[in-house]
């Protein structure tokens, strides 16, 4: 996040504007002007001056993921003018409740065939159906589903269980992307 | 001579949203009376904030008018959740629903496999329905194609479905 407001050549929103970059300059930390594009799609739909409103209302350390966003949506709205990113965010629902379904769907199966299975290895009054949540556990202390063979672990995601926090997490699935 | 007492005036009875809050008067050819109605005064207002009227205007009048009112509530969503997070806006929601995809996905591939050792009990590879049910993987990390995808179905339904 390197200034180009001192005796450097001017931030790319100075060089868009037309003005001279102040070391003060609210724009310079967060368009460098290797990237006189960026500016330039964020001025186009947000606005310098709503983005300098926006900018001012957030603390100083959240400012860098603020732009990067605005920048995003700035470019989804670029490529599409009617829907912007929303139309990823409709896409990606979709997927989701998909996903879901299909996955509400196997476990139920699974229930299935462990019920049939316990109902055909054990005496007449079979124990209690295993819950769905009981499925994906790793090493669950009962075993008595996977006597007869050996079932592959559940392997926890390499993201881990908690939901992202903050736009960083976002960088981290837009690898290719450096604002 | 008694005025005549024909129709007010050739303006609607009431300034839209906009119009109102930009304390101005609403013409017929008014750019955001079709969707910023006066009874949804927010969704303006959070669309000013964020975008701004002219950049509004803009943007709606570089669309075709069949497709305005979509352009108009997109602008609105994103404005609100850009008011809601000042720093993500939703692009936090985009975040979010890729992990919880990406979750998703793989306890899906954790049942599959599972259901496997059922309806598959021997080691070869099968050409069971299950391969074929495998959702394609999209490259969510491009704008363009998520872009494509996105307005491929929204064109068809209304932004409010999504809400």
């Amino acid at each position: 996040m390197a200034s180009s407001s001192s005796y450097n050549s001017p931030c790319a929103a100075c060089k868009f504007l037309r003005r001279k970059c102040m070391p003060s300059c609210i724009f310079a930390p967060y368009f460098p002007p290797e990237e006189p594009q960026k500016f330039a799609n964020v001025h186009k739909i947000f606005g310098a001056s709503n983005v300098t409103k926006l900018l001012n209302e957030i603390l100083p350390h959240q400012r860098e993921d603020a732009v990067n966003s605005l920048a995003y949506e700035a470019e989804a709205r670029m490529k599409d003018p009617v829907y912007g990113c929303v139309g990823a965010i409709s896409f990606l629902q979709r997927q989701v409740h998909r996903l879901q379904n299909e996955l509400d769907a196997a476990n139920a199966d699974l229930i299935r065939y462990a019920c049939n299975d316990m109902q055909t290895a054990l005496p007449p009054m079979p124990p209690p159906c295993p819950r769905p949540s009981e499925l994906g556990r790793r090493g669950n202390g009962g075993g008595s589903l996977h006597q007869s063979s050996v079932l592959p672990a559940s392997y926890p995601p390499p993201w881990g269980n908690n939901p992202p926090v903050g736009f960083s997490t976002l960088l981290y699935w837009f690898p290719g992307r450096d604002y | 001579m008694k005025k005549g007492h024909g129709p007010r005036s050739s303006s609607s009875p009431s300034p839209c949203a906009a119009c109102k809050f930009l304390k101005r008067r609403c013409t017929p050819d008014c750019i955001f009376a079709p969707y910023f109605h006066s009874n949804d005064t927010q969704k303006f207002a959070n669309v000013h904030k964020i975008f701004g009227a002219s950049n509004v205007a803009k943007l709606l009048s570089e669309v075709p008018p069949q497709l305005r009112e979509d352009t108009a509530n997109s602008l609105a969503y994103e404005a609100e959740a850009r008011v809601r997070d000042p720093v993500h806006g939703c692009v936090g929601d985009i975040s979010l629903l890729q992990w919880k995809m990406l979750h998703l996905q793989h306890d899906l591939d954790n049942a599959r496999v599972r259901l496997a050792r059922y309806t598959n009990p021997h080691p070869f590879p099968s050409s069971s329905s299950s391969s074929a049910s495998v959702p394609v993987f999209y490259d969510y990390n491009d704008i363009d194609v998520m872009a494509q995808l996105g307005s491929a179905q929204l064109a068809s339904e209304s932004i409010e479905d999504i809400r």
